[in-house]
């Protein structure tokens, strides 16, 4: 199937402040083995490190004031 | 056409222009005139349930109100004027940045020690809070992305692609039990709440209903295109850190898994939504209509004026021990 998602590139956003985005259904495997999975249309990875929801971006990478 | 059965009740009027509008909608009275808009406060309870009367037309109805009254002339026009002065005292009374990212800024810095009502949910909140905070929210969370989506129509390109998006992930993403709204509505049956559609529209106050009816307005006008995407992106960029604010306020007081689930849910969404709607629905809107930048910058500021009114609203009825809902019979069960 020429159309098939399978086919084409999965686009993955890098912005030089904020989480990697990467286009759904998407599965993490953390460093303990634990494999994570988010069928969302797109998905906010934690670069940041910060998130207390890892590897999903909860928006603690904002500066504070 | 006739109701289905399922449409909400008429509520109490408020005053005399929102029980002139509900008395046209039950086919009996005249509207009101001119003068009465220009004199009622227009953040005021009687002013905002007669807008909001208004749109619900276009949303969900009441019972015994026949659905043609929708595109009914006189009833649009009584709407245009209260819509009209409740764009000036907007566009008056919010603070103005006239370049986006000055708008924005603001909003992507969290403060250390934020004194807004996630905090205070989070810190002191009580079950009885929590059901008020969620008695008042459910005007909008049971119509949660419904304004938003008349947006879609105006849009082009990446815009329009990345708005539908965001929306398909606020409806479920395809599946019903995963529809915002729905979750919201679990959330309120764990808090003992009553999950029916206009439930508690008695109960809200003025400033809650400022807050819908502005979605409302910015919807319902392709001229307001860019107010409604300024208003969208705002709701996204500061849902997430507030969600986990409530989250913590559901766990810490064992509001229910559904309760917990909501905001949970909203942290990781509205993430991502922060992202693809500063980025594709206002990058792209901006591409394809650069002169829409204040349009977008007002609807920022807009919404941060209304939500920061009701956040005092709330707030100061709660230090005092006060319950912030005007229903009686809603008061009790929370105290």
């Amino acid at each position: 199937m020429p159309n098939s998602p399978s086919d084409t590139p999965r686009r993955v956003t890098v912005r030089r402040k904020g989480p990697l985005l990467v286009e759904g259904p998407v599965e993490v495997e953390l460093e303990d083995g634990t494999v994570v999975s988010s069928d969302r249309f797109r998905v906010a990875l934690c670069t940041c490190r910060r998130s207390r929801r890892f590897p999903w971006c909860d928006t603690s990478h904002r500066a504070r004031s | 056409m006739e109701d289905t059965g399922k449409e909400p009740l008429l509520p109490a009027p408020r005053g005399p222009l929102s029980t002139a509008v509900a008395n046209h909608l039950r086919g009996i009275g005249p509207l009101p005139h001119d003068e009465e808009v220009a004199a009622a406060p227009v953040y005021g309870d009687d002013f905002q349930l007669a807008l909001y009367l208004c749109y619900e037309l276009h949303y969900r109805g009441f019972a015994g109100v026949p659905a043609d009254l929708e595109w009914d002339p006189d009833l649009l026009r009584t709407r245009g004027a209260l819509e009209r002065r409740f764009l000036a005292a907007l566009r008056a009374d919010a603070r103005r940045h006239d370049r986006l990212d000055d708008a924005l800024a603001g909003l992507l810095v969290e403060p250390v020690d934020g004194t807004g009502v996630s905090h205070f949910l989070r810190d002191k909140g009580e079950l009885w809070h929590l059901r008020e905070y969620a008695a008042q929210r459910s005007l909008y969370h049971l119509k949660e992305a419904d304004p938003h989506a008349w947006v879609l129509p105006r849009l082009w390109g990446r815009a329009k692609a990345a708005m539908a998006a965001v929306e398909f992930d606020e409806y479920g993403g395809g599946r019903g039990d995963r529809v915002h709204a729905r979750l919201f509505a679990d959330l309120m049956r764990d808090l003992d709440l009553d999950p029916t559609y206009g439930r508690y529209l008695d109960a809200a106050c003025a400033e809650l209903l400022v807050t819908v009816n502005l979605m409302s307005l910015f919807g319902l006008h392709r001229s307001l295109r860019g107010a409604l995407v300024g208003h969208f992106a705002t709701v996204e960029i500061t849902s997430s850190p507030g969600s986990r604010r409530l989250a913590e306020a559901m766990r810490r007081t064992g509001a229910g898994p559904a309760a917990v689930h909501f905001y949970d849910e909203h942290v990781e969404a509205d993430a991502v939504h922060e992202q693809v709607v500063r980025h594709d629905v206002i990058g792209g809107l901006l591409e394809e209509e650069p002169q829409l930048e204040a349009d977008i910058a007002f609807g920022v500021d807009a919404t941060v004026f209304v939500e920061d009114r009701l956040g005092d609203r709330l707030l100061a009825d709660w230090r005092a021990g006060r319950s912030s809902l005007r229903t009686a019979r809603d008061r009790e069960f929370t105290s």
